[in-house]
Order: C-alpha cells, then structure tokens, then sequence
C-alpha cells in the first residue's frame, strides 16, 4: 500500500512552478523527491559537479555563487535550482552553499522531464535559459484568469461539517459558531469498499451525503413547519454536486449555474476541504478591470464614480497577485482612467447639453501611452474645432472641462501640478492653434522650452472626435524626425534624470520626506527609460504612443545596436514592475502608495535584478548623448 | 612464562556472531534470509551504511497485550533519503481491539478490518531491512513488538542492531556535563521528543503520528544529528546498540 506523502505534497503546492500542478502530478512527484540535509556553511555542489536533480528548498537557505565567488542569487523556502543545469549539460554552474540548515527536496532527472512533458507551465517556468533579468520578466507574463485559477485558490475555509443523524437546531447552532451558510453532512460509508469514503479527522471512515444551506433551513424547515428536532438526513438531497479543489473556477461557476446553486462543496478526492459560494466567485470576478470599466458606465453621477476608488485598488491588487505583467495592470488602469473620463464627460454633456461645436477630449503623459499606475495625477486638454468662437463657445468648453477635471480628482486623480489640464485656457484651443503649438516647439526647440512641453508628445484622444488627435500625432510623427535640433533638445531632458547608481554599482539613495532612504523608481527608473524610448520613437517617425509600441518600432530600424533594444524593453518592465508591487505592499499594509522603495525591504533576487535595470538605463542614457548631439548654435 | 594480558576465554558475541548464529539455526527462510545477508562491521564509517527509518503505530506500549497496527519504512544513506522505495502497511492486530487502548490516529476501524495480518506483510519487510541498519525514534518500540509479532507467527523472534536517534539526542541533552549543570540550575532538560529534537537542527515541522511521516522525520533527524554532532567517518560502533 502506497500512501499519499500529504506533508511533502502540501509544501510544494504552495510555491511556483509546482502551485499550478494537477494534484495527481503532485501526488506522483511526491512519491519520487529524494531528501538531504545539509549544515549550515556547508557545501551542496562544487563547480563542475554532475547534477541529476532538480532542487526544491523544503526549509534554510543556500546561496549560489558565481565562479569569481561573487553571490548569484540566494534562495530559500520554496525556491528551486538547478534547472538549467538540468537541461544543459547536467554540471553546476553556480556552486551552492547551505547559509541556514537546509533541508532539500531532490526531483530526480526523469520525474523532471516528465513534469516537462505533462505541464506546459511548468516546463515554460523552467526551461527558457535566458539572462536573469529576462526570465524573471517573462515569469512575470503569465497571466492567470478564471480558466487557470484553482478553486482550491478561493476556497480557503475549512467546511463545517455535521453528522446525518444531527437535528436541524445543532446544524443551525454550528452554522451561526462559523458564521457559515452551509454545513457539509457526513455519514457512515454504506459499505467498506465505498468509492465516495474518506477518513475524517477523527479516524473514522465517512462519505459525504449532503449539504444544507441557510436557504434550506427558512424554505424546508421554517416555511413547512417542521420541528427543530428534525435530522439533517431527512432534509438533505443524496449525491450533492461538487467540484474538485484542482479544477478551475470557471468550471465552477457554470457548474453553479447549470444546477441553479450556491453553494459548491470542494473535494480533495473525496475529503470536503471547503465550500465554495457563488459571491466568492462574484467577489472574484468584481476585481476584475472589464468588471469595472463596465461598473463605470453605469454609475449616474459623480458621486458614484467616486465611490469606486476603493474598487479600482482592490483590481490593482488582484491584477499584481495574479502575476499580470506591467504591461497588462498598468494598460488596465488606463482603460479604468479612460472609462472615469469618459463617463464624466457623458454626464457634462446630459447636464449641459451638446456642445457647440466638435471637439476631442486628448489625454497626455501616461494616459495617453496607456501606461497608468495606481499613484497617477491628470495631464489632460482639449482640442476644438477650427470653427471655435472663443465669445461664444468657451463658457460651455470651460464648463465641461471643469466638470471633467473636478470629478477625476473625486475619483483620484489628482490635478495636475503643471496646469496642464484643459481647464487652462492656453491647453483649451482649436486644431489650428494646437498645429502652430506643435510647429512651434519642434521647429524652434530649446531645451528650456521643451522642458514644460514635453509632456505633449504623448498624446491619444479619449473621446469626441478622433480625427482632431490624429491630425496631430501625424504632424509630429511627419516632422520630428527631420529635426536633429529638437531630437537634442528631447534628448538633453531625457538625460536629466539618472538612475540611482554609483560608481561601483551601488545604490544611491535619496532622502524622502520623513528621512527615509529611498529610490524613487517612477523618477529614477521608469521615467528616464520612457524618455530616451520616446526620443528614438520621435526619430524613427513612429506614430505610436505606448512604450513598448514605441520600441517595437525602434527595433524595426538599426537604430538601436544588437540586442540593447531588448534590454530597454525588460529593464522598464522590471522596474514597473518592482514599482507596482510596492504599490500592491503598500495598499495592503494600509499606506498611501507612492513610487519609492527602501532598498533593505527589497529581496536580494530583486535587488541584483534591480542593478542589471538600472544599469541598462545608464548605458542606454550614454548612447543616447552620443546619437543626438547638440548641433552649434547658430544664431 | 605467562602471557602479560591473559586472553578471555570468549568475546563478547558481536552483532555479526549473532546473524551468523541465527542464519545457521533459522528454520523460517525469510529469517534465513534476513541473517544471510549479514550486518556491517562496527568500524564501518556511518557514511557507507545503507539504513532503513523505521517507526511503528501500536495499540499501546506492551508488546505483550498491544499489537502493531501499521509500519513504515522509507531506505536512506547519509545523502539522500529515498522516498520512492517507501513502504507502508496497516495490519490487522490477532487481538481484538480494546477500544480505551486504540492509540492510533490516522487509520479507521474498517481499514484495519480489511488489512492483512502482519504475517503476510513480514517477508517484505525482512526484505526491506536486510543489509540495513534500522533507524528509530525511541528503540524500544520496534524493536521489541517486532520481536515479539514474529515470534509469535514464525515461532523463532529476531534481535538486530538499531541506531536510536532518541537516545543520540539524550547522550547530549540528559548525560553531558552541560546538561547537569542545567539541572544543577533548576532548568527542566530539553525535550528529545521528536518533534522537539527537529526544531534544534532547523528542521520543518511535520504532522506526526503518521508512521510512514515519522519515518521520514527520523531519517531526516539522523542526517542532521550526524551532520552536526558527528561525521560521515564516524564509526558505526559509536551510534548504533
């Protein structure tokens, strides 16, 4: 008789790539872990040693070296090595070194192919040998949703469970003990070879033969007068429909559905492990940004909009824990800004009626390349039709503009500290006036002037007419390019802001407000790489907006030397990201976000990886110098 | 002339005369076998000594009334416990069950009802042991009901060498000069109940009373005692009893 290794299953079901598993695969991979123990400030693998595992920390930590003796990466509970050993030449690469007593779970060679084999994820987690900071950005990318979300992932709490011959008052009283709508019911196997048994807590063989829900007790007790002494085993309906703990919760909610239920209880084989109800589902789902954008539409005034700043938070949380890169939360949260926008814009226009004349609403700055975080201010303006009479029209335009920038601050936006919002006048003009603006600043660029100005060239229409945008995204994008002057002026601001390197690749940190040591990685990271990315766009004539769009086109030209392309690419998703899971620590512990780290609360894994980032910028930085110099002034 | 150290007249039986003494006399061919395949020398380094952690659920603590209710085992070396070649049964008891008695925990009456009798799992088990050193937490257990289980099916009992990570755990915490003067201070001595003993040398918790689970445990308890305490050079006479 083999019996399941539930203490070695449990463990690493909790920890990537194994969290994902089917528990059968989890259960057979159990069975197969080999286990060692090593001191701390021993040895685990010299250099060159042969490597026939992959390793699974179970408790301690180790630290993998380079073979200069520099640190590599350090791990611990839950961490695994040794994978691309594996998959290479089966030698270490890294040596490694217990720091803590270590207890390790070895995977042998042939239980790791065939994880390869039978789990994509599993085999996409280890198998792509890239450059660290690469592969923890592609990590990053997989996206979970409601079909590969486990229903073991939202029913957390353990099932009250009463047995058949109970009464219906006990089941009520455990019920309001656990504040619970349901209690599972349990009874003796019919027979010893049940198919449907397992061994309760108490080491007694029960099946599970019903559940009962609140709903039962007011619709078949109460409203049938039946007396409290009645047993739960009269009530309950045999063969309750269940869902096991591996299957996904979209598998769950049609099984709701098509039974017309809401309750759902969740098996571990045959051993109740949790209910799961319908609002757990719908609480899931309302997290969700398509959720949300919808919610928007809906609300009838300001004061709903408002309402859901709280809502926009929790999807951000849920979007990071979910493993959404910073492409998809931050272009979500766009799509979130856009909505409020709009939405804010319908409501002007019931109240003060259409407008006068044809206009488009242009977002600027991160709205506008889609790249919105959850600390965001507006930069906003409008854009009217050339048949604009300022006397006549721009009460209502001022109005709606007003209207417009007042409810995003409602809603968290807060206003912009430049003014560049179009309820200033001098942002609030009509197409021919925004081309001269535009001709103005490219022709006649100085680094001083563009400074306030920079903002513009990231630019989108949120609503009304489209054309307006556009007409002046192909103006910049037709005569940027053929303006070496302004490419150096853009590209003397891009150097403005450096990365918080020193000399020897330490960090430098700033002081916040309160004294703290930190690194503002919106101004020391992400900003400056979007920057030089918005320069190389401007010279290659893309017309894109987002970032990484942005050098999609770049990477079209020869522009950019080699690989350096790619490594702009993951060093801004990398530090987005860092950037938005402090955010997400931050919204849990009850703080108000911001865009600065504490280097000592940054793990070790994420602070070399921060290096790499940071360093990819400065190089990125000094090429750009070298490739938009300032001409001679000529005056 | 009288030799300066007079030799006695016989040694002490060693562990190896009685495999040898007992593979001559048994008449039951899985015993037979068991002792054929013999028992490491006392000087082998405790790194070259193929063991096998064992533990134990019984009904209570008298080999005499209690009875074994299930066993496992799981192989191991200083490197590397394999858990693959883990083995595990429930028996049924030959006494009825006394219900105040039941200690066993994760195990149902019906599972028991329907399990063999140890007789029929012992010829896997003396398979699984032979050529190892048997590794426990506390030695009187397995030791004595498997003496006594196989006494009673196969008419001759079985001794062999055990390594006792419990008592590994006293000799530094109940016999050291530190732990005397602990007691000398008044200080109650530290707990060698297995769990506890794990928590000394960063080991996980894991949820006990599972004998396949306590195997492992032990296994893991005895690379670690070895780890800190002794070396893989350490000969086998220092460990084992």
């Amino acid at each position: 008789m083999q019996v399941e290794l539930l203490e070695v299953r449990q463990h690493m079901a909790q920890f990537p790539p194994f969290e994902q598993l089917s528990d059968d695969l989890l259960d057979e991979l159990a069975g197969q872990v080999e286990v060692g123990y090593f001191q701390a400030e021993t040895d685990i693998y010299r250099h060159g040693d042969a490597v026939e595992y992959l390793h699974y920390i179970r408790s301690g930590a180790i630290d993998l070296y380079r073979r200069n003796g520099d640190l590599y990466n350090r791990l611990s509970e839950g961490d695994i090595f040794g994978q691309f050993d594996l998959l290479r030449d089966q030698r270490v690469r890294f040596p490694a070194r217990a720091i803590e007593d270590t207890l390790i779970y070895f995977i042998p060679l042939t239980a790791f192919q065939h994880l390869c084999e039978a789990d994509d994820n599993f085999a996409d987690f280890v198998e792509v040998e890239r450059p660290r900071l690469e592969s923890t950005v592609d990590q990053q990318r997989k996206g979970h949703e409601m079909l590969v979300t486990r229903v073991r992932k939202l029913a957390t709490r353990a099932p009250v469970m009463v047995e058949s011959d109970a009464t219906v008052q006990e089941a009520a009283q455990r019920m309001g003990e656990h504040s619970a709508s349901s209690v599972l019911v349990l009874a003796a196997p019919q027979t010893s070879e049940d198919s449907h048994a397992f061994t309760h807590e108490d080491g007694q063989l029960r099946r599970m033969v019903g559940i009962l829900t609140d709903h039962d007790l007011r619709n078949r007790v109460l409203a049938e007068g039946r007396p409290a002494s009645t047993t739960v085993g009269e009530l309950i309906d045999e063969r309750p429909i269940t869902i096991q703990s591996d299957e996904s919760v979209y598998e769950a909610m049609l099984r709701m559905l098509r039974n017309n239920i809401h309750h759902l209880p969740v098996l571990y084989r045959r051993r109740p492990v949790g209910v799961l109800h319908l609002s757990d589902i719908v609480r899931y789902e309302t997290n969700s940004s398509l959720y949300l954008v919808d919610n928007i539409f809906r609300q009838p005034n300001v004061e709903g909009l408002a309402a859901m700043k709280s809502d926009v938070r929790a999807a951000f949380v849920r979007m990071v824990n979910e493993d959404d890169n910073s492409q998809m939360v931050s272009s979500s949260l766009s799509s979130i800004g856009r909505a409020f926008t709009r939405r804010l814009l319908e409501l002007a226009e019931e109240e003060l009626g259409s407008p006068p004349v044809p206009y488009c609403f242009m977002a600027l700055g991160s709205m506008a390349r889609n790249e919105q975080s959850i600390v965001t201010d507006q930069d906003n303006a409008l854009v009217l039709d050339d048949s604009f009479d300022p006397e006549q029209h721009d009460a209502y335009f001022l109005t709606l503009a007003q209207r417009v920038s007042d409810g995003l601050a409602a809603c968290g936006y807060s206003y912009c500290k430049g003014d560049v919002m179009a309820t200033n006048s001098r942002w609030r003009q009509p197409l021919h006036v925004w081309q001269q603006y535009f001709r103005d600043w490219i022709d006649d660029p100085s680094p001083e002037r563009l400074l306030h100005s920079s903002i513009f060239f990231d630019l989108d229409s949120v609503y009304g007419d489209e054309a307006f945008v556009e007409s002046l995204q192909d103006l910049v994008a037709g005569r940027a390019s053929q303006r070496p002057r302004f490419l150096a002026a853009m590209a003397r601001n891009a150097l403005n802001r450096t990365p918080p390197l020193g000399f020897f690749r330490t960090f430098v940190m700033e002081k916040d407000g309160e004294q703290n040591n930190t690194i503002n990685l919106k101004r020391r990271g992400t900003a400056p790489l979007i920057d030089l990315i918005r320069v190389h766009a401007l010279a290659c004539g893309s017309r894109a907006q987002n970032s990484f769009d942005r050098l999609e086109d770049i990477n079209k030209t020869r522009l950019l030397a080699g690989h350096s392309g790619e490594r702009i690419r993951y060093a801004l998703e990398f530090i987005a990201m860092v950037r938005i899971r402090h955010q997400v620590i931050d919204i849990q512990e009850e703080r108000e976000p911001d865009n600065n780290i504490e280097p000592e609360n940054v793990s070790d894994n994420e602070r070399h990886n921060l290096k790499d980032a940071f360093q990819v910028l400065s190089n990125a930085q000094k090429f750009l110098k070298f490739r938009y110099p300032m001409p001679s002034q000529k005056r | 002339m009288k030799p300066l150290l007079s030799r006695r007249h016989s040694e002490p039986p060693t562990w190896a005369d009685y495999f040898m003494a007992r593979r001559e006399q048994a008449r039951d061919t899985a015993l037979e076998r068991y002792f054929d395949v013999g028992v490491p020398t006392p000087e082998t380094p405790i790194g070259d000594v193929p063991m096998l952690a064992m533990d134990m659920e019984t009904t209570g603590l008298d080999e005499q009334r209690h009875a074994i209710v299930s066993i496992g085992v799981v192989p191991f070396d200083l490197k590397r416990i394999r858990l693959a070649e883990r083995r595990y049964w429930v028996v049924r008891p030959p006494r009825p069950l006394n219900e105040r008695s039941i200690t066993f925990h994760h195990i149902t009456h019906s599972e028991i009802e329907q399990a063999p009798d140890l007789d029929d799992v012992l010829d896997e088990l003396l398979a699984a042991m032979a050529g190892r050193i048997v590794v426990v937490h506390y030695r009187h257990i397995e030791r004595t009901f498997l003496n006594a289980a196989v006494k009673a099916r196969r008419g001759e009992g079985i001794h062999f060498p055990v390594i006792d990570t419990m008592s590994l755990e006293a000799r530094l915490h109940r016999q050291s000069w530190w732990a005397r003067l602990r007691r000398w201070l008044g200080r109650p001595p530290a707990s060698i109940r297995l769990p506890d003993s794990r928590t000394r040398y960063g080991l996980p918790p894991y949820q006990a009373h599972h004998a396949l689970i306590d195997a492992l445990a032990t296994a893991e308890l005895l690379q670690a005692q070895i780890a800190h305490r002794y070396s893989p050079e350490t000969p086998l006479r220092e460990v084992w009893s």
